[in-house]
Formats: C-alpha cells, structure tokens, sequence
C-alpha cells in the first residue's frame, strides 16, 4: 500500500476532503494559541508595564535634552544655520535677549540655566543674573546690552554651550557617563584626569564583584557539595543557616558587621587577647570589610542553584568514574566537577549581577575607594538631582552588564552544550 | 543447612576467580545485611544473584566492587585478597543501573575515559574505542551525547565502557532493570553473547527470575543475607533446595503434610486432607517433620484412563485460563484451594469446564518434599 | 540635625513612608528627625497643636530633593512643610519645587534675621559645622583648622564629613586663607587646586562621615581624634557625659529653612505653622532644647547667657566665622562635588 493510499484508508475519505481537515486542525491549533495567549498576556502585561516600560523611560532620560529648547527656542532658530567657528550674528543675539525676556523668572529658566551650569560652572549665574536685568532699554542694541551684562556673552563658548544643547536630545550625559565630553568644536574629547571618575569607577565594580564572586565559589562550593550529599537531617539543620542571613534585614547585618569589624569590635578583641596581633586591624571601613559582608550577603546565591544541580547528580556517576579506574579525587574533578558547571554558572552570574548592583553594603561598610557604581547613580539621583547623569551610569551600567551576560553566556553555553541536543 | 555447601559443589580444579570467604557486612552493627558468605566464582562463568530487594545481592557486588567494606571476612580476587584494595586499584569493570554514562562527554569520551585513566596511547585508545563501538554495533553514534541515545543504546554503551579496558571481571548492577519488555529480553540474549564471545567474568545482580534464568551459567539465590541454593538454572528450577527457592523462582503449587518415611531417593508424605504423596526429599529434616511438596504447574497431568497407580489425585475445576500457547486450570486438589495445572494447548480436552471432575497425576521425581517454613510464615 | 546621606537615609524612606497615610485635615512637617526634631516638636509642634487644634504627622528625610522634586512633578504633594538647607532651597526656588512665600502671613520681617528671609523659604534655625575634638585623647587643644592639618602635634585620624561642600573651605582655612575671603579663593581654578593639595596631606588619616550622628560616636570611640561635626550634635553628646569640645574658630555657619512645596494643599496650616514657629517664645524654647542660634532677633536677647554662649549667633563664636556661600554651592556644587568623588574615590 503506498503513504497516500494509506493515508486515503486511515481518513477514510477521498482526498479532496483533506485540506479542510487540514484547515480545521489549523484553525483548532490557532485557537489554542490564543488561549495560551490570553493566559499569559495579564503577566506579559504586568511585566511591560512594571519593568520594560519604566526601563525604558529611564533609559530614554539619559538622552533627553528638553530644557534649552524650551528655555530659548528663537536663540535656537537663529543659531540654526551656524558654523560655530566665529561668534554669531546680531539676530541671534536679539532673539536671546527676547527669550530671556520673555522666561524671565521662570522655572523653564532655571531649569535650562542648570543644565548648562551642568556643562560649565557658572552659566546658571549668568542666565539668570541676566535674565534679571532684562528688558535692556529701548533703543539699545542687544548685542552691547548683553555685553554690557556679562563679557561672557561676547565669548565663543558660551555660544557653542547653548547650540550644542539645542536638541531634545543630547549625547552629554552618556559620554560623562565614561568620562568624555564634547569641546566647543563637538568633537569628543578625554575629560580631566581629575575630574574622571566614571571608567575607574565601572572597572572598579567589575573587578569587586569578580572578585565577590569567585570568593563566593571557593567558600559556596563545599557547602552546596555538604549539603547535597548529607543526610537529610544534616542538611536541613546546614540549610537554615545557609539561610538564616536572608532573615534578617540587609541593614541589621551590615550594622552588625560593623560591630564586628571595627577597631574595638569583637573579632579585633579576641584576636589582641590571643596574643595573634598586638594593633587592632583595620577590617571595616575599607575594602576587607566590604568583600566579608558581601560574601556573606551573597553567599545563598551561590549555594542554593549549586546545591539544586549538585543535589541531581546521583553519586552512581563518581562510582562508574571510580570503577573505570579513576582515582578518587581525579574523578571529582572530570566527572563531578563539569557537570555542577550550570549550577555554578547561574550562582555565578547571579552573585555577580548582584554585585554590580550593590550599594548600600559599600556605602556604610567601605571608604570612598570603595563606593560602586550604584553608589553614582543615587548620589546624582537623591544629592544633585541630576537625573539624566543617574539615568546614564544605570544605561552604562546595564549595558556592561548585557555585555557580559552575553559573553558569559557564550563561555559557560559551550562548555555546558553537551546537556543539550545539538 | 539451607546454604548447599557452595565450595563443596564446586570443588573445581582451576582455582576460583573470585572467593568471599566468611564475609558480613553490617550498617548498624545489629541487623547483618551479609551473614557469612562463602562463595567461589568460577574463572569465565556467568553468575547471577537473584533474589529480592533488601536480600543482600546488591551488598555483595558492591562489597567486590571496592565501594561497600566487609564487616568481617575476607574476599579474594584470583589469589590476591582484596579487602583493602581501593575501588579504582581493582581493574572490575561495571554496568550500573542507570547506566552512569558521563552527560557531559561524548560516547566517544565516555569510552576512552577509562582508556586515558591508564594513561594508554592514543592510537591504541582510539583502535580499542572502534573495536568496541562495532561490537555494541553503534559505531555511527560516537559523537554523540548520552541523552541522545535510546535507553537501549545507552545501555550498550555502558556496556561497552565496562568492557573497554579488557577487565577480566565484569559486574551488572540490574543493568536492564529500565528497559522495556521486548529491549530487555534482547539485551539479554546480547549480553549473554558477547559474554560467550569475551569469556569474561560476569557477575549479574538482578530480582527477575526470568533474566536469571535466560543469562546465567549459575545462579546465586539470596535471602535474608544469605544464600539459600547456588546452581545451574535447570537444577535450580527443577531441584529447589529449600521452600524459599521453590516459591521464589517459577509457579509453584505448594501442598502442606507430614513425612511418614525416608526410603533412599524416595519419600512418603501424609498430606493434611489425608492422601499420601511420594516425593523427592529435599531439605526435609526426617521422619514425623512437617513438610512443604513443591510441584510445578507443568509437571501435573490431567490423566483420563489408565492411571498410574501412584501420586493420582482427584479434584474439581474452578477455572480454566486461555493464554495461547498454553491453558491454565485452577483446581480444588489435595487440600489446596488453587492447585494450578499448566497443560500445552495441543493436549487439551477442549470439553473441560469448571465444575468438572478430573484426576491429576504426578511424577515423584518432580515432587519436592522441603521445610515448611513457608507455611508456618504463611499462616 | 543634618543627618544627610545613606545610613540614615534608609531609615527615613521606612519614615518616609509613614507620612504617607495622613489624614487630611492634619499638617505634614517633615525635618531631618533626630535630636533637632525632638526640640523642633517641643518649641514648635506642641504650641501649634494647641493653639489650632490642628494634629502634627511628623516625617523625617536626609534632605534628598528627588523625593520632593518627584512629587511636585506629579502634583501630588503629600508633605506640607519641609525642612531644608540653603542651597537646595535656593536651586528648589528657581525650578519651582518650593512656593514663593508670603510673609505677610508670618509675621514681620524686621524681626527676623536678614539672612532667614528668603523668597521660597522661613530661616528658622542657625547652625554650624564647627571643629570638635575628644578632649581624653587629646593632651592639648588644637585651636584651629591648622591644628587639624598638623599630623605631628595631634597624631591620629580625623574625621570629615564625605563632600566638598564645607571639607575645600576648612582645607583653605588650614592652608592659611582668611575666612573673609575663602569664597573668594574657592571660587578660582587656582584656589580649588590649591584646596585639594591641601586635603592630599591629610587624606590616608581621614575617616569620612556621613551622618551627623557618627562624629560624636567617632570621637567617643577614639577611632578619631579631631573631626568636622555640626555643633548640636556636640552639645548633645556633652550632655551625656562625653569629654567632647567645641572649637569655634573658623566655623562654618548656615540658616535651615522651612518650605512648602509647590501645590501644598494645607496651605492655610502651614502658614499658621510657620507663624507659630517664628514666634521668639518658641525659637526660645528651641534654642534651649538644642543649641542651634534661633532667626527671631527678639528671642536671640532672651536666651539666658549660658546658653547663648554655646550658641553658634552668640558674638564670640560668630567672630572667626564663615557664612556658607550659598550661591557659591548652587553654582559649584555638582562640579566640585563631583570632582571631589573623583579625588576621594583615588
């Protein structure tokens, strides 16, 4: 019998009446799409809603540039056709005097005078000190007027500031976010090493939280084995105090922390009357004391997605790599070993994300040398409340982040890739 | 008693490949999981321990394999005593049950694994890896990963890993035991014959009787930390030393009385309903003991006309059972509520019916008269 | 007062929080909590309450302008009035966080210092950062920033609070600058230079603050020896028995202020509040609760002398002292801010 007789004897119909079999089944399948679909889409909502959405508008904050355009939109209309090479035409000199006449006092004003004192210290006195002396009187050239007002005006900078901000949208913070800034030219150019913060600041918290994370591993790595392979009435009681530090708020440890570490705390006591050291050591309030808290902090991270891979991978595997002749600890080593790599990866990433984002631990229990990106981002969000600087470090901050998940995924994929089929 | 002298059995010439002797093992220092074991192992022999989960077979393999410590004893390789050999020092090879295919190696790996570990040369790990691929026949699959082969290839590969690096001792730990029906009766024949092909060692721990049977040169059979008969599978199924082994292997029809006498390979059995049965003794302690006859289903004849005068019985049909090949009768016999008789389909009277009267008879070489610990354990 | 920046920051979000479900006829004050906050219920809450029957819901925050800023944007104000510093008054003016004041509804200005009438906010309070020092571990005063910078004469750590704000100015003081002109100096490339150079010569012996409670416990602890610390603080931690004390010379003196956010919706109470709280009867009972210098020139000449003393108004204290460049700081502050973070985190 051939496939199609076969299939004309299992339908038992002629095989025209095969396609609206066929469209049935598609529209049936259709139709349970959408129901799957109605079933997650209050989810896939909830989730657009709480965490797409507003991480998209903090992101798109780091590039908005409203505030001069508003401020002074006929300056900008007259600066439209402008070299920037030499100072600008008498119309765009009238059309700043109107434009500081017209926001004269108002909040467009200060806003816009912040954004440019942002770039260049001073320019908010000076809009504003000249907003105030406006209207010039009548008959008086604006130019000379505003000269007469402040020299700055007849210089160029101060006019290349206000045309580099005369889009909505602006490349300032992100550059300042990695330490570069546009000169009066536009062109990009290397901050100040005094006042370059950001990259060292960005390595810095890579490098803590490899740190953090490879800490992690070491001292995460033989609980999650204890745990896994103890009987269960052990590896309860090791459990809760895997756990026990997520009891307790992330403040309660630090500041307990701080009672152990500092100068006359416990541990510093205990090691001068054991005759150990004879000066108390410097344990907080640099950067010892913030890898002991964030190690401790995070350490359940690590432990429990290495304990659930650990805890199914049944022991029969060590004892086939014994069997075949391998020597104990080898066997740990080639067999047990790879296959906890995906539980490793996810503690890992996981620890590690969550150190790039740490803040307060750094914040109470580190000096400035120690402070995180995230210690940026609320300072320019609580302190200066310069939002679109805090929006960018957090833009930096998650790129980099993307940046090295990728990779990682890359890395820790390939070499994991057997337990998937290909 | 009930433990059939095995080093007497097998006074063999060539010294055994391996040898418990004395050998215990405890886990709490009260309930002995192993009691006294004593068991040779021929060289190139296929040797099953069968019994049921919790009877100490598991215990016993991994006790040779180097991962379980005698309690007491001592277990000897060839002529080495190995107690204090470390596992990977033992050169065994071993099937576990769920196979222990490396997840995250090829099968290529996997087989050359325990090749590098005795740090071989590659051209030679790579010609063993091939021979041993084209026996399994999976010669195509070795680039692939473990959970991409059927339950069925896995096992061959795991097989082959244990094979691999040419232990002259190789140990089964139910390897078949997550296979399907019609895959496990396949690798059974397939195993037995490369077996037969290698002439390795095999030790076999299994609880379906079936495989025993169908695989082994000799079986082991445990109870109770002890072993209860170790025989051919013919002797054992046929010959069942003690009630233990009757009723474990095969169908059995059990009926309880008395002995009156022991005449040589003879003996005269009161039954409880008051019929007398001649039987082969088995284990019986003597004369006056209670005692259990063991009958196979297949070894009662439903008899019309001349009748041997001996071990004929009359009983009623309660149900007749087709399967095929074969039908089953449940009859009301000898004091037995369901004394079964397996009769080929060709030799059936075909007008049978529950209700009816017929007689039964039965040869005394297949009746076994042993201990009646199963019907006091019964009761 | 002055609890700024994280430790304590959290805390207020928790405080913060509190405020929230306030019913609507009660007023909203929100301070920097604390010691402050404990005078500020005694000479102020107390009295209003009393007088209007209007209840007080009390929040406390560090002085984080997003907060206020957020909720102005979405123009839904929960706080009434607010207590906050110079500058960011002054930046909340002019973008239209805080409401323009009218102080017909206050009271007189004469009364007031010069300095505590402002166009969006009601000086209420005068306080200082001043010079403190343990006098246990200390065998000699120090009487000067200078002292501070001497690591040969006074060995061990000091503290300073984590900014630029007030730390570049008391470094310009140390390197010889007069206080007439450290605004000045301050406000040249040359003089922030010369400011940073400074502080390089101390910076591995200093232990940076953040909240104002931690100078008295740093002190106390002998973990420093010298340290920036707002004044009240000191005074509180004298009253409890530590050997702390106080070296006025070349302080740092600034007026907290009152605001209401723009689109207060008890407008009507907080301006009752306000005029309660520039009453010298009250800024008196104030003082006295905690020794910040009160804006109500009447209640200054009823402070009994020895409290006036401890006082940073009182004449002796105020003779060496630095008035806080406020528009210096709105101007500078995010630069040099951020470029002190950049020489801290070195």
């Amino acid at each position: 019998m051939s496939a199609k007789a076969i299939g004309e004897a299992v339908s038992g119909a002629p095989s025209e009446t095969a396609t609206p079999l066929k469209t049935q089944l598609r529209r049936a399948e259709r139709l349970k799409k959408l129901k799957y679909g109605a079933l997650i889409a209050p989810l896939a909502l909830f989730l657009l809603l709480t965490f797409l959405w507003p991480i998209g508008a903090l992101l798109m904050r780091s590039i908005e540039n409203p505030e001069v355009p508003e401020a002074l939109p006929q300056t900008l209309r007259a600066l439209a056709g402008w070299d920037r090479q030499a100072l600008p035409g008498e119309d765009a000199y009238a059309a700043l005097v109107a434009d500081l006449t017209e926001n004269k006092g108002s909040r467009t004003l200060a806003v816009a005078a912040k954004r440019m004192n942002m770039e260049e210290p001073g320019f908010r006195s000076l809009f504003m000190n000249t907003a105030r002396k406006l209207p010039l009187e009548p008959g008086v050239d604006a130019r000379e007027g505003l000269l007469e007002i402040d020299s700055q005006w007849g210089e160029l900078g101060t006019w290349q500031l206000i045309a580099r901000n005369g889009r909505a949208y602006t490349d300032y913070f992100l550059l300042a976010a990695v330490d570069l800034y546009r000169d009066g030219a536009g062109n990009i150019v290397q901050a100040d090493p005094s006042a370059s913060i950001f990259v060292d600041i960005f390595v810095r918290t890579f490098w803590m939280s490899l740190i953090v994370t490879v800490w992690c591993v070491v001292l995460g790595y033989p609980v999650a084995y204890l745990l896994a392979t103890q009987s269960s009435r052990v590896s309860n009681l090791l459990m809760i105090f895997v756990l026990l530090p997520f009891w307790t708020s992330i403040l309660v440890r630090v500041a307990a922390w701080i009672v152990l570490l500092q100068q006359g705390g416990l541990i510093n006591m205990g090691l001068i009357s054991l005759g150990i050291i004879d000066q108390p050591l410097q344990l907080v309030f640099n950067r010892i004391g913030v890898y002991i808290a964030m190690v401790h902090i995070l350490l359940p991270f690590m432990i429990l997605p290495l304990y659930s891979v650990m805890k199914g991978i049944s022991p029969t595997y060590l004892r086939a790599a014994v069997s075949l002749g391998c020597p104990p600890f080898k066997s740990y080593w080639k067999v047990y070993f790879p296959m906890t790599i995906p539980g490793l990866a996810a503690g890992g990433l996981l620890v590690f994300i969550i150190s790039m984002g740490y803040y307060i631990t750094p914040a109470l229990l580190g000096s400035p040398k120690e402070q995180m990106a995230s210690y940026f981002v609320a300072f320019y969000t609580n302190e200066t409340t310069n939002w679109g600087m805090a929006a960018a470090l957090s833009a930096v901050l998650l790129l980099a982040t993307l940046i090295l998940y990728f990779v990682y995924n890359r890395l820790v994929g390939s070499a994991t890739s057997g337990a998937r089929p290909r | 008693m009930s433990q059939a002298d095995p080093s007497a059995t097998i006074a063999t010439k060539a010294a055994p490949h391996v040898s418990f002797r004395g050998t215990q093992k405890t886990y709490d220092g009260e309930h002995l999981i192993v009691s006294d074991l004593n068991l040779d192992i021929r060289r190139g022999e296929f040797l099953t321990l069968l019994g049921p989960s919790g009877s100490g077979k598991t215990t016993c393999l991994m006790m040779l394999a180097g991962f379980e410590t005698p309690t007491a004893g001592e277990i000897r390789l060839g002529d080495q005593v190995i107690n204090k050999v470390p596992p990977h020092k033992r050169n065994i090879g071993m099937v576990f049950q769920n196979y222990a295919l490396f997840p995250h190696m090829t099968v290529a790996e996997n087989l050359r694994f325990p090749l590098a570990v005795r740090k071989l040369p590659a051209a030679e790990i790579d010609v063993k890896v091939k021979n041993v691929l084209e026996m399994v026949r999976l010669s195509e699959f070795s680039s692939r990963y473990p959970q991409q082969l059927s339950g069925g290839q896995q096992q061959r590969i795991a097989l082959a890993r244990a094979l691999v690096f040419d232990p002259e001792l190789v140990l089964m730990d139910e390897p078949l035991g997550a296979l399907d029906k019609q895959l496990r009766e396949h690798m059974q024949l397939e195993i037995k014959h490369i077996h037969q092909t290698l002439g390795v060692t095999v030790v076999f721990v299994t609880h379906d009787q079936g495989e025993a049977l169908t695989m082994s040169d000799r079986i082991a059979v445990f109870d109770a930390g002890i072993i209860q008969q170790i025989d051919s599978p013919e002797a054992l199924y046929e010959r069942p030393a003690n009630s233990f082994v009757a009723s474990f292997i095969g169908e059995n029809n059990a009926l309880h009385g008395t002995v009156e006498s022991i005449d040589g390979a003879l003996c005269r059995v009161r039954l409880d309903c008051g019929a007398e049965v001649v039987a082969r003794p088995g284990n019986v302690v003597g004369v006056g003991a209670r005692t259990m006859l063991s009958v196979r289903p297949e070894r009662a004849f439903l008899v019309s006309g001349s009748a041997p005068s001996v071990n004929l019985f009359s009983g009623e049909v309660k149900e007749v059972i087709y399967l095929g090949d074969h039908v089953r009768i449940r009859l009301d016999l000898a004091g037995s509520h369901d004394f079964t008789v397996k009769t080929p389909i060709s030799q059936l009277d075909k007008s049978l019916q529950a209700g009816d009267n017929v007689q039964v008879a039965m040869d005394p070489a297949h009746i076994s008269a042993l201990d009646a610990v199963v019907e006091s354990t019964a009761m | 007062m002055k609890q700024k920046q994280s430790t304590m920051k959290l805390l207020a979000l928790a405080a913060g929080m509190l405020t929230i479900g306030a019913a609507q006829a009660d007023l909203t004050v929100i301070s920097f909590g604390g010691t402050n906050q404990k005078a500020q219920v005694k000479a102020f809450y107390e009295p209003f309450t009393k007088e209007t029957r209007i209840a007080i819901v009390q929040g406390e925050y560090n002085g984080e302008q997003a907060k206020i800023k957020a909720m102005v944007d979405a123009r839904n104000v929960t706080w009434d009035v607010v207590e906050v510093e110079s500058p960011e008054l002054a930046r909340g003016c002019e973008e239209g966080v805080y409401e323009k004041l009218d102080y017909s509804r206050i009271g007189n200005k004469k009364d007031f210092l010069d300095s505590a009438i402002r166009e969006c906010g009601f000086g209420f309070f005068v306080w200082s950062t001043v010079l403190a020092y343990n006098a246990d571990s200390l065998k000699v005063a120090p009487t000067s920033w200078s002292d501070f910078w001497d690591l040969k004469k006074f060995p061990g750590k000091r503290g300073m609070r984590k900014g630029a704000k007030f730390t570049l100015e008391f470094a310009l003081m140390a390197d010889g600058v007069k206080p007439a002109e450290v605004y000045k100096v301050l406000g040249t490339k040359a003089g922030v230079e010369r400011a940073f150079k400074k502080l390089d010569q101390i910076k591995p012996h200093i232990q940076w603050w953040e909240a104002g409670a931690q100078p008295p416990q740093l002190l106390a602890s002998g973990d420093v020896v010298m340290s920036s610390a707002y004044n009240g603080r000191i005074a509180a931690a004298q009253q409890e028995g530590r050997n702390l004390k106080i070296v006025w010379t070349g302080n740092i003196y600034d007026v907290e202020f009152f605001a209401l956010p723009v689109g207060v919706t008890q407008r009507d109470a907080a301006y009752k509040f306000l005029a309660t709280v520039g009453k010298a009867d009250n800024q008196k009972v104030y003082s006295s609760e905690i020794p910040y210098g009160p804006t109500n020139l009447k209640a200054m000449a009823q402070i009994p002398a020895a409290v006036a003393a401890e006082l940073p108004t009182a004449p002796a204290n105020a003779k060496t002292a630095v008035a806080s460049n406020t528009s210096f700081w709105v101007e500078h502050g995010e630069d040099l801010e951020q470029r002190f973070n950049a020489w801290a985190a070195r």
